[in-house]
């Protein structure tokens, strides 16, 4: 028997359920991520690192549609998904929804966020379904310069004039919570780990992501002479590990609402992009199908 | 909006990645026609100089084995295994064969 590519090998309800709501999010998140950061391309403080932006922000774009096609092999079509995205259905991560206030935030981004994300996404190159491990493994081979490049914007900025270590210290101030929170609620008030990790789509726990994290980032904050903002940090020999202060869930749980300082600016920069481009799609699909017959005329 | 047949179709993309090397599975992208999907292609798929040439075909115009029938498919092939080499018994002082 002979089949189309659309029919799938057999998997439970729940585990499609669970990964295209996962990888859509994920999508999205990449997409929703190009607006902070292409904010200030125009802006960038030289050609080198004007450059460097626009190739970063290109492959979150390429990011979002290795995702979504990945997420497409689940039967799930791309307007379902953009159509979640646009009515609030679908979540993305919080962290887009902080504005980019100066060009430090464009190191902390590169730096915290970016670097926060490898590190969930390097566990999910091994994640249990292939498509979404492949995009993975895409993925996290083009995120390291992305975090490389904004430690570099910290790393100059830290050693420059006064009023630029200022920025860089203000920059890192703002973006150290929310991006801890991007490694999402502790384990006991996750609700959908434990299933996640059964049926390996999840590999590590957030709490211990995000220990990683912290034990990774702060020596780099030192070694730049930047001071991460947690009066409670502070080594734990027994542990071998850093203990932080706890993070503000209340914020965390109203920016998931979509009560971010920026959020609503984020929907409108994405639905007024999807609706100015319909015409180029009508367009586009016009052309495809008048070259179409008209070849099947000639024949 | 959410009309799936309002959609760009759905194409599949193939990499070299170098010369001497086949064309390999890389993903898929909604394009109009062929020649926007290569443009997609080589935008979403080759930004590091992953390859040196690029196919794409129709999503749709692909014809896939049935995955609840692989056993009956593939398995006669592993009752046949004097197809391998190593069926055949030659002893040791025998050389280059
Ligand atoms: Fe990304
Ligand atoms: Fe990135």
């Amino acid at each position: 028997m002979m089949n189309s590519l659309s029919r799938k090998d057999w998997m439970p309800e729940a585990y499609r359920k669970t990964l295209v709501r996962q990888m859509s999010q994920h999508a999205h998140s990449e997409i929703v991520g190009m607006l902070p950061e292409g904010n200030w391309i125009t802006r960038a403080p030289n050609l080198r690192r004007k450059a460097i932006l626009l190739a970063k922000v290109q492959d979150e774009g390429g990011h979002g549609l290795y995702l979504y096609a990945a997420a497409e092999t689940l039967g799930t079509s791309r307007d379902e998904m953009i159509e979640a995205l646009h009515s609030g259905k679908a979540k993305y991560s919080t962290i887009f929804n902080y504005p980019t206030l100066t060009w430090a935030d464009i190191g902390a981004i590169g730096w915290l966020v970016d670097g926060a994300a490898i590190m969930n996404q390097v566990p999910l190159q091994r994640t249990s379904y292939g498509p979404y491990a492949r995009a993975m493994v895409r993925i996290c081979k083009e995120e390291s310069f992305h975090q490389r490049q904004g430690y570099e914007i910290m790393m100059h900025l830290a050693a420059g004039a006064a009023e630029q270590k200022r920025m860089a210290q203000d920059a890192l101030n703002r973006w150290w919570q929310p991006s801890l929170m991007m490694f999402g609620p502790p384990d006991d008030q996750s609700p959908n780990t434990e299933q996640s990790m059964r049926w390996r789509i999840k590999r590590d726990t957030n709490d211990a992501l995000r220990q990683k994290f912290v034990d990774i980032t702060v020596p780099q904050a030192e070694a730049i002479g930047l001071t991460v903002p947690d009066p409670e940090l502070k080594w734990n020999e027994a542990r071998g590990s850093y203990d932080f202060g706890a993070v503000d869930w209340e914020e965390f749980k109203a920016v998931v609402k979509g009560q971010g300082p920026v959020a609503k600016e984020r929907m409108a920069a994405r639905v007024k992009a999807w609706e100015e481009g319909a015409w180029v799609r009508d367009a586009a699909r016009a052309h495809a199908a008048k070259r179409a017959a008209a070849k099947q005329a000639a024949e | 909006m959410s009309d799936p047949s309002q959609e760009w179709p759905l194409w599949e993309v193939f990499v070299r990645g170098k010369g001497g090397l086949s064309h390999r599975h890389v993903g898929s992208v909604h394009a109009a026609d062929a020649q926007m999907a290569l443009a997609h292609a080589r935008d979403t798929y080759t930004r590091r100089m992953e390859g040196v040439s690029l196919w794409v075909l129709p999503s749709a115009e692909i014809t896939a084995s049935d995955p609840g029938e692989a056993d009956a498919l593939f398995a006669p092939a592993e009752d046949k295994v004097y197809r391998h080499p190593t069926f055949y018994t030659i002893p040791d002082h025998i050389k280059h064969i």
